[in-house]
């Protein structure tokens, strides 16, 4: 006989099946086979068990120990059952997860705030040498996708305007709807969306990273403070970053905004400053840059957060940082329902 | 003020070294081992064994302050449970996968301690951070970044960084594991001679068989099935053992493992 390989069991088990039906304890001699694999043993074994038959398998001095490895009844062990879950039941679950990240990141908040006071008392315990690099990294390298994207903002906010305030004869107007506009609150709110998904999903995939690597745990027996190790510098790098790039993204939504005035409303590009000049108050300037103080602190700590939490390799890093990006822009723009009402509220707006 | 920070980290001369009375210890809700009572000795090369899922990484963690102990006591060198937000802690850890910081080269791992904790000049830093490479025998690689390394040489670099600041006591997760033998010889040599030269306190978490019966002072075997501690003793006595779980785990049965 040739080879007894896997891929051939089944019809070669079936052969042996009638061979054997009617015999009490047959005797499978394979010791006149070339070749036999471990995936036909354990099929045979199988087929043997499942039909009650004791049947002696021999393998002869050259396949004797290979048969001997498969001596045991084999019985299929039991698939997990993997069914996706119901759809109500999933986002019932995914919604009870939510509420849990939120408790977990005011942990986190209060954790840090406790190791705030701890640096504050020994500066030596955060790693602020990283912090020029951090900041540049968050605020210098996001600079072109900012300037971009807030430019073509501006732009389509100009046209949307531009539609409506022809049909009145407002043209001049459009340069009050986009700088209002940008600055209040396209600017900011773009602007920390793009971090978010820059620099916010990037410190979870990081710190996730070191968690899983136990590099946390290193530095904490090397008596270094993890939050004002890698926590603060993150944080402040966001702080920093943020405000500058919306003051850019200001400018350049307006000058998207020029465009269109220019090119299909008949503006000059000085009618159109002088109009800025004279609606935009330091205030409109001021209150989008609270904005993305708020934003940057909302985006740096759930990234910390999800990274700190991040367990089991790198699916687990994975699924935090998806977590911490979603969290992140939920968190964006419930803030910033939030604080516009505040502002409102306090006759600020 | 830094030397008086080095001293106060040596345990009292009566003290031992590390102290643990009815510890038990888990992952998440699941308890592992129960009742785990031992005392080790400063100077002493201290192993902890078991079966792998037994608990001896996980009371690694415990001993050092990463997990808060369900239940029970420990102390380390005389200064109660450890701290880790209380400053240097008195010993040093290396983890089994080396837990190398990834940004920073095989050297700046080395040297961050000494950075951190002493106000030595940078050039006497790097002297010692250079020495301690040298002793794993790792001088070559301290430009490296932990990614450009091997396993095996992570490893040796977490032991360098381990034994950075000559921390009186230190706690070593599988140093052996994963070495070739020739290193792995080394490395216990290097242990060796730091115990008994310098009085440094080990307590290590291993497989490695042959470098238990060549280092270590005494040993304790944790039992995943029983939850419990299945003996604390010299390993050379504990071989010839009269229970016969002990005796087997330190005479697995070689057949098979070498041709004929």
């Amino acid at each position: 006989m040739g080879r007894l390989e896997t891929r051939e069991a089944p019809a070669l088990i079936a052969e042996i099946r009638t061979a054997t039906a009617h015999v009490e304890q047959p005797t499978i001699d394979l010791a006149g086979v070339a070749e036999v694999d471990g995936g036909f043993l354990a099929l045979l074994r199988a087929d043997l068990a499942a039909r009650n038959v004791r049947a002696d398998v021999r393998g002869g001095e050259r396949l004797g120990a290979l048969v001997d490895l498969y001596r045991g009844d084999v019985r299929p062990l039991s698939r997990k059952a993997r069914s996706p879950e119901e759809l109500l039941c999933h986002v019932g679950r995914a919604a009870v997860i939510d509420v849990g990240h939120l408790t977990s990141i005011l942990a986190f908040t209060g954790q840090l705030a406790i190791a705030a006071v701890r640096v504050v008392r020994r500066p030596r315990r955060g790693h602020w040498s990283e912090l020029p690099y951090l900041v540049e990294r968050a605020g210098a390298d996001a600079v072109p996708i900012v300037l971009v994207i807030n430019f073509l903002i501006g732009f389509v906010l100009g046209y949307m305007a531009a539609r409506a305030l022809s049909m009145f004869g407002a043209n001049i107007y459009v340069s009050d709807l986009v700088g209002i506009g940008m600055t209040r609150q396209l600017g900011p709110l773009m602007t920390a969306v793009i971090l978010c998904g820059r620099s916010g999903a990037a410190y979870t995939t990081e710190l996730g990273a070191m968690k899983v690597d136990e590099e946390i745990d290193a530095l904490r027996t090397l008596g270094l403070e993890p939050f004002g190790w890698l926590v603060m510098p993150r944080l402040l790098a966001l702080l920093v970053a943020l405000p500058a790039l919306t003051l850019l993204a200001d400018i350049v939504g307006m000058c998207g905004g020029l465009v269109v005035a220019v090119t299909s409303l008949g503006l000059t590009p000085r009618g159109y400053f002088n109009e800025l000049r004279s609606t935009l108050t330091p205030w409109d300037v001021e209150s989008g840059v609270i904005l993305s103080l708020a934003f940057a602190l909302a985006i740096g700590l759930i990234a910390c957060e999800q990274g700190f939490a991040a367990s089991g390799g790198p699916q687990g890093v994975g699924q935090r940082t998806t977590s911490a990006v979603v969290t992140s822009l939920f968190a964006i723009v419930v803030l910033d329902a939030c604080i516009t009402v505040l502002y409102r509220a306090y006759g600020l707006s | 003020m830094r030397c008086e920070a080095v001293a106060s980290r040596l345990p009292g001369p009566a003290g031992a070294a590390v102290e643990v009375r009815d510890l038990t210890i888990g992952r998440g809700d699941v308890t592992l081992v129960e009742g785990i009572t031992f005392s080790v000795p400063r100077g002493e090369i201290f192993a902890i064994l078991g079966g792998s899922g037994s608990g001896k990484s996980t009371l690694l963690r415990y001993l050092v302050g990463l997990e808060t102990p369900m239940k029970g006591e420990i102390d380390v060198a005389g200064r109660g449970p450890p701290d880790l937000d209380a400053g240097l802690p008195p010993f040093g850890v290396m983890f089994q996968g080396g837990a190398l910081f990834g940004s920073m080269t095989v050297l700046e791992n080395v040297t961050l301690p000494l950075e951190e904790w002493t106000d030595l000049p940078i050039a006497d830093v790097d002297v010692i951070a250079s020495a301690k490479l040298e002793l794993v025998g790792l001088a070559s690689a301290a430009d490296q970044l932990p990614a450009q390394i091997s396993g095996g040489m992570t490893k040796r670099a977490a032991i360098a960084r381990a034994l950075a600041l000559d921390p009186p006591i230190v706690f070593f997760d599988e140093p052996g594991a994963g070495l070739d033998p020739v290193t792995a010889l080394e490395i216990d040599n290097l242990i060796l001679t730091l115990a008994r030269s310098s009085n440094l306190t080990v307590l290590m978490v291993t497989h490695e068989l042959a470098s238990i019966f060549r280092i270590a002072d005494r040993c304790l075997l944790l039992d995943r099935s029983s939850k419990r501690v299945l003996a604390i003793g010299d390993p050379r006595a504990l071989r010839v053992s009269d229970e016969p779980r002990i005796r087997e785990f330190f005479n697995p049965p070689s057949k098979g493992t070498e041709r004929p």
